[in-house]
């Protein structure tokens, strides 16, 4: 069983609100510097990073647009400058929703969430694989969503970005497996977040656990997966979902 | 950068060889990446760690013709230069 360099930091994209914000705090509890990003929200962002200093752990907030060219070698640089250490904890977890149904959907709605929930996420990890290859140690976790395997009318987009991202997972996952890198994913449902605030409480009533979840509910099993005990847990999905899509 | 060696090149390449397992009694110019074990994977660091160390971009069509060590010192130094 690898076990993760001393120097080894964590970073997590769109750690500034909702699920990303609980994670790089369950990280930083378990004991990995973190660098969390945003794209807008620096006030946000500068109070996870004071809350998870109060707790005793290390945090740095970085602006990155997720989508922007470059944006990924860039912010995985400076997390390696300000931290101390090569970037071997990946959470892609920044990610937006845009809903409509199919027949009306337009072609930026569509693109703009293709690029951030999936191309961007992929453009993160392989700008990551070349220093945890290196190290022979590495942990990326992917933030699905249980709307990749389940449909949700009026989420084509969000939907094929999400089902994509874990096929990707999957591929990424065997390509790397024999130097200790490991690729998961996460798919959470319903979370109570700014991203869900908007949905009818009516929603709950199909959900098998009758409740949204947490968002640090989604962030223990990220912190497992990222954990050097789950070195052996490889190309899998783990469901954060109150049985949702069981 | 016209100043990278041979010695130089080679040094690289065989460091990066051996810490991807294969075994350095073997190393010469004509030996192939084949006999050594060494993957696409290991390929594909290679070409990481050559960017790193002489800025020499490598790209995948460049990595399908380098069958031997002796290709691959000889495309490094090349493109070097
Ligand atoms: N909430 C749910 O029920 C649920 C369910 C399944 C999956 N998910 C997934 O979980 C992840 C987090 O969702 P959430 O509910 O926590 O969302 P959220 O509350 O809306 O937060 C989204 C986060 O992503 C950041 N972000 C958005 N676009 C970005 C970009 N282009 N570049 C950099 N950062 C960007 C935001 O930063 P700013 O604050 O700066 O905008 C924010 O930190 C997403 O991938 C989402 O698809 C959520």
């Amino acid at each position: 069983m690898s076990e993760r360099p001393q120097d080894a930091v964590a970073l997590v994209t769109g750690g500034s609100r909702g699920i990303g914000a609980a994670i790089a705090g369950a990280l930083a509890a378990d004991g990995w510097p973190v660098a969390l990003t945003y794209r807008s929200g620096a006030q946000e962002a500068a109070a996870v990073v004071a809350a998870i200093e109060a707790a005793g752990g290390r945090a740095v907030a970085l602006q990155s647009d997720v989508t922007a060219d470059g944006a990924a070698a860039a912010v995985l640089e400076t997390a390696r400058e300000q931290l101390g250490g090569p970037v071997l904890t990946l959470v892609n977890n920044a990610g937006v929703r845009e809903d409509d149904l199919a027949i009306s959907l337009d072609d930026e709605r569509w693109q703009r969430v293709i690029d951030t929930n999936l191309t961007a996420v992929f453009r993160m990890m392989r700008e990551a694989l070349g220093p945890m290859l290196r190290a022979r140690h590495g942990r990326i976790v992917n933030i699905a969503s249980v709307v990749g395997l389940r449909a949700n009318a009026g989420q084509a987009n969000y939907a094929a970005a999400k089902g994509g991202l874990v096929a990707a997972t999957k591929t990424i996952a065997v390509e790397v497996a024999r130097r200790g890198v490991t690729v998961n994913a996460v798919a959470p449902g319903f979370i109570a977040t700014d991203m869900t605030a908007d949905l009818p409480k009516e929603f709950l009533d199909g959900i098998p656990a009758r409740r949204a979840g947490m968002p640090e509910e989604v962030a223990a099993a990220v912190r497992f997966l990222a954990s050097d005990d789950a070195g052996y847990v490889t190309g899998s999905t783990l469901y954060v979902d109150g049985g949702l899509a069981a | 950068m016209s100043s990278v060696t041979q010695e130089q090149v080679e040094e690289v390449v065989h460091k990066a060889l051996e810490s991807f397992g294969a075994d350095p009694t073997e190393f010469a110019p004509g030996t192939t990446f084949e006999s050594l074990d060494i993957d696409s994977l290991d390929l594909a660091e290679l070409s990481q760690i050559v960017d790193e160390e002489f800025g020499v971009t490598l790209k995948g069509d460049d990595m399908k013709q380098i069958r031997t060590l002796g290709d691959a010192v000889s495309l490094i130094l090349e493109r070097a230069a």
